[in-house]
């Protein structure tokens, strides 16, 4: 009986199992026994209030609830006027936003600007995607002030980061032989730019800065919970007094801005592209 | 296409007249339309304040620096609180991020009528509200601390991990999952053995991806009170302590620096 198991397995060859994502065995064990001894740590310094979250679960589900009778109408002007403040600082930032990031997206393409300038590009870049919005509407509210100056201030800050980053990828990729051509005409540096290389970029540019004016709004969302003027006070107060009713018809309202912004940044994508 | 006739014979131009009006007219529109926004504004600056901003700037400057080190010692457990809630959130998310991923696929929702809208909705509405939104909603109902700022990170975190995933899972080449169908495999072994090995290197890369756009987000999550290091800078902040703020200023941006290195690292790694 023996030999003829035998005889079979050696047939049949070893059974066949999935190979494993890390291919290294101690790696694996490493990162899997690692994990498990954080998971351990976290679960057990976290202190939570299971009789408070319990208490909690009643107010919740009115939370849900005011969802389905969101009140537009009580706060209206509020709402109204945070909402408009909110949409004014978001194309206010976007415009400056995307006309500063222009300039510094082509110095801080290593295939366009001299070292120097790459360097004094990436150092701005890096410093404006390192502080977050909020962070930067903290100090500047401190400096200007409250309002939607500080708002628009903090908007256009980080838009800067985001939109030169993803610009100058763009143009450290593009292809090389347009820019040539263009330069062999005897062309300027400035027609260089316009002819050689804008087109090339254009579609990426008018993509980003629809994505960014979108990113812009969600954000001005909340600038308002720091004095940075938006419909963030108004959400704030409403929460502070437990008016849920209110406090959904503010985040149905955004929720239905930014789908219809994702929307026609869809389609002006499609078409550019 | 569009020519000028001159006496010297016709010249090119890239736009009939009417297409060149047309345009124009759209520069001056948004042109008007961003000096409106501007001017609203301008109306709601007080610009005694701006005019003294250097000055303040300069003072504030000048309060902050040095950093307190010393208080170090009183922030490693708030970094640790921060650590968790962007992990913890993050793990939370991922796993209700599959199924909803899944649902919302084309090629892999039970019903595209029903199913795939509900998934879709669920996937836009926890993106577009900002965790510190979700966060004093949170706390409205469950109470300032730390597990409100696990629970708002995660519930922000389901539409953008779900959204990245389901657009992978849609990308997935139908080969793969036609041979394991025509092997006999079940529905659940179609998903394990045909679709799961192709999406997980995507996930993997969301779910660092994530962490790290998280460690961000937990930073300030204190600030409306959800636990972490941006409790003691609300309090350093409430209480005018500038050295203690920009002590904790210079923390979150080294723990900021440090969660993108190691997850482009990691993502290097991966893909």
């Amino acid at each position: 009986m023996t030999a003829a198991d035998t005889e079979i397995d050696s047939l049949l060859g070893r059974k066949w199992r999935k190979p494993p994502m890390i291919r290294r065995r101690w790696l694996r064990w490493a990162i899997g026994l690692g994990f498990v001894a954080y998971l351990i740590a976290a679960f057990a310094t976290i202190e939570v209030n299971w009789s408070r979250v319990y208490e909690g679960l009643d107010r919740g589900g009115a939370f849900v609830m005011a969802f389905t009778s969101p009140d537009f109408t009580s706060r209206g002007s509020d709402i109204w006027a945070g909402m408009l403040e909110s949409v004014v600082m978001t194309v206010a930032a976007s415009v400056v936003g995307i006309l500063i990031s222009i300039p510094i997206a082509l110095g801080a393409a290593r295939n366009i600007a001299p070292l120097p300038v790459y360097m004094i590009c990436r150092g701005i870049i890096a410093v404006s995607r390192a502080l977050q919005e909020i962070i930067v509407a903290i100090l500047l509210v401190a400096i200007f002030g409250f309002g939607p100056l500080a708002g628009f201030l903090t908007l256009s800050f980080a838009t800067i980061g985001f939109l030169s980053k993803l610009l100058a990828e763009d143009i450290e990729s593009m292809s090389r032989a347009q820019g040539e051509a263009v330069r062999a005409t005897g062309s300027r540096w400035a027609q260089w730019i316009n002819y050689g290389v804008q087109p090339q970029v254009m579609p990426r540019l008018i993509g980003l800065s629809i994505y960014r004016v979108d990113i812009n709004f969600r954000e001005s969302a909340i600038l308002g919970l720091v004095g940075a003027g938006g419909i963030g006070a108004t959400l704030n107060t409403a929460f502070d007094r437990y008016e849920y009713d209110t406090a959904a018809a503010i985040l149905i309202i955004i929720i239905a801005v930014v789908m219809a912004l994702e929307y026609i940044s869809g389609i002006v994508r499609a078409r550019v592209q | 296409m569009p020519v000028i006739e001159t006496p010297e014979g016709p010249i090119w131009r890239r736009r009939t007249r009417g297409q060149a009006m047309a345009r124009w007219f759209g520069w001056l529109l948004g042109l008007a339309a961003f000096l409106w926004c501007w001017s609203r504004i301008s109306e709601a600056t007080t610009w005694f304040f701006v005019r003294d901003a250097p000055r303040i700037a300069g003072d504030i400057l000048g309060r902050a620096l040095p950093p307190r080190w010393s208080y170090i010692d009183n922030l490693w457990w708030p970094i640790w609180d921060t650590l968790n809630i962007a992990t913890l959130g993050t793990i939370i998310a991922l796993i209700l991020a599959v199924p909803v991923a899944f649902l919302a696929a084309r090629n892999t929702t039970p019903s595209a009528l029903i199913v795939r809208p509900i998934a879709l909705l669920i996937i836009v509405s926890t993106r577009s509200i900002n965790s510190l939104i979700w966060a004093l909603l949170l706390i409205a109902i469950i109470g300032p601390g730390v597990f409100a700022g696990v629970i708002a990170i995660a519930i922000r975190s389901i539409g953008f991990c779900a959204k990245l995933l389901y657009e992978a899972i849609e990308e997935i080449s139908a080969t793969q999952v036609e041979a394991i169908t025509a092997t006999g495999a079940s529905r659940w072994q179609v998903m394990a053995y045909g679709i799961v090995p192709q999406i997980a290197p995507a996930f993997a890369g969301i779910a660092v991806f994530r962490w790290d756009i998280n460690i961000r987000e937990s930073t300030v999550l204190g600030l409306v009170g959800a636990g972490g290091i941006g409790l003691q800078l609300q309090a350093s902040l409430n209480t005018l302590a500038w050295p203690q703020v920009s002590l904790i200023l210079l923390v979150i941006l080294f723990a900021v620096v440090l969660s993108e290195w190691v997850s482009a690292k990691v993502r290097a790694a991966i893909i």
